[in-house]
């Protein structure tokens, strides 16, 4: 195990394997996504309660789970690479954010689709999940424009990584901060989203589509991974000998 | 060489201090701007309403804590920018004091120009907000904490963007949504006062968002320092 991760922790390795692997996780997330929207839409009954406007979940869910998951993955990341000073993790760090910032802003844009009919309203300030992730979408901004600003690609890496840990820390304190103002001052209830437990016809193909997305995500990841890494790599040896070796140049 | 080691850690943090409140002084307007915008935006505000005693007092203590946050975010880009140009910052990166006991000599001399002058106008801001002594009371005792839990966490801010160009918009952009507990907890905590709960449970927070900053924030910011003045 410890062999394979400083195997992965090499550009030059990382950069042939995802490249083998990248259009594997594209085609299984594709079918994945291909047999739960169709589920999802045509096959899964209308809920009983929300009748068709529930199925925006099956966009909804992958989408906020992908963001919430990027965010903290971008957080381990940075500790390993303020650490153990390993520069795949910078990489890493700087491909996913912007992946992660549409992932929250498609989470945001179909939750207040949904809100409008079931809430009644296309954003509702009470909701703790609601603002939390409003925020790290400009967490996430914070740490693109801060890398932005910073010409210097090794300072960039280290001072964008502990903002992203500072923010790390901040986002359950957002989240914990609204639910107890909310918990104290909510007056009308609202219909929570974690009602009652979902059926296995809607289920199985919520399944496939988180699972579908994650794996298109984790390919698109790693694409951008290793443009990141290849770009970093200019000037060494293995990228040239690789561009030489390459006949489409 | 021996005077420097028989500095002990308590007088380099006094020295630092002092030495901050000092610098500042000698350039007031740099002091007094933010706070002269403080007044002016609350100010405006009822200008822009409809001018009805409950609806200032309702939306008072949330409008006065956003201007401070605000007025106060422009005063962090002096914190440690004005140090790295005349160089005294690279003297406090290789002096034998610990670097975050610096840097929290440096915020607490920021709170003391920055965040305690806002605390001293609140009252009089008050005023303009109709809010009674009692809730203008509260409202400056929130802001007493809470603007000491906002330099802290703007020196985090105003060291990852010590190398950054343009920076007073950007640091705005990375410090506000982390204040956002902040103002959750200081505004609120007024709010619920205002509706007959209890504020205690508010103040309890914010004290300890506070001292949760101060737990971590100034070995953040000196770790920043040492990576953004390389």
């Amino acid at each position: 195990m410890m062999t394979f991760l400083h195997k992965m922790a090499s550009p030059r390795y990382f950069y042939s394997i995802s490249q083998k692997l990248s259009p594997w996780f594209m085609s299984v997330g594709m079918a994945l996504l291909l047999f739960g929207v169709i589920n999802g839409l045509y096959f899964a009954p209308p809920d009983y309660q929300q009748s068709d406007a529930f199925r925006i979940i099956y966009v909804h869910v992958p989408a906020a789970y992908i963001s919430m998951m990027t965010y903290s993955l971008m957080a381990i990341a940075s500790i390993i690479g303020l650490i153990w000073r390993i520069k795949i993790a910078f990489a890493f760090t700087s491909s996913a954010a912007s992946l992660g910032a549409w992932f929250t802003f498609l989470a945001l844009v179909t939750g207040s689709i949904w809100g409008r009919p079931m809430w009644g309203t296309w954003w509702e300030w009470g909701d703790p999940r609601l603002t939390s992730e409003l925020l790290m979408l400009f967490l996430y901004l914070g740490y693109m424009a801060l890398r932005a600003s910073i010409n210097d690609t090794q300072k960039a890496d280290k001072l964008s990584s502990i903002f992203i840990l500072v923010g790390a820390i901040n986002v359950p304190v957002i989240h914990y901060s609204v639910e107890w103002w909310s918990s104290l001052h909510q007056t009308s209830t609202l219909l929570k989203l974690d009602g009652p437990s979902i059926a296995t016809s809607m289920l199985i193909p919520l399944m496939a589509t988180i699972i579908g997305t994650m794996l298109y995500f984790i390919s698109l990841l790693l694409i951008r991974v290793r443009a990141e890494v290849i770009y970093r790599h200019r000037r060494s040896k293995w990228v040239r000998e690789l561009i030489l070796e390459d006949k489409n140049v | 060489m021996n005077s420097f080691k028989e500095l002990s850690m308590w007088n380099g943090f006094k020295k630092m201090l002092y030495r901050d409140l000092l610098h500042s002084t000698k350039n007031l307007s740099q002091l007094m701007n933010p706070l002269l915008l403080f007044i002016l935006i609350s100010a405006s505000f009822p200008f822009a309403i409809n001018i009805d005693e409950n609806q200032l007092m309702i939306i008072g203590p949330g409008v006065i804590w956003v201007i401070a946050i605000l007025s106060f975010l422009l005063t962090l880009n002096n914190l440690y920018k004005d140090d790295m140009e005349d160089g005294s910052l690279d003297y406090m990166l290789l002096s034998a004091q610990p670097l975050p006991v610096l840097t929290f000599a440096k915020i607490l001399a920021h709170w003391f120009l920055s965040g305690l002058p806002l605390v001293i106008l609140c009252p009089f801001v008050s005023v303009f907000y109709q809010l009674s002594i009692d809730v203008s009371m509260l409202l400056s005792l929130t802001l007493l904490i809470g603007t000491l839990a906002l330099s802290l966490i703007g020196s985090i801010g105003a060291s990852l963007t010590i190398s950054s160009q343009n920076n007073t918009t950007l640091l705005s952009l990375l410090v506000l949504p982390i204040t956002i507990p902040i103002l959750i907890f200081g505004a609120k905590t007024v709010v619920l006062y205002q509706n007959g709960h209890t504020s205690l449970t508010g103040l309890y927070l914010i004290g300890a968002y506070c001292m949760f900053a101060l737990s971590f924030s100034p070995f953040v910011s000196a770790a920043s320092l040492r990576i953004g003045s390389d």
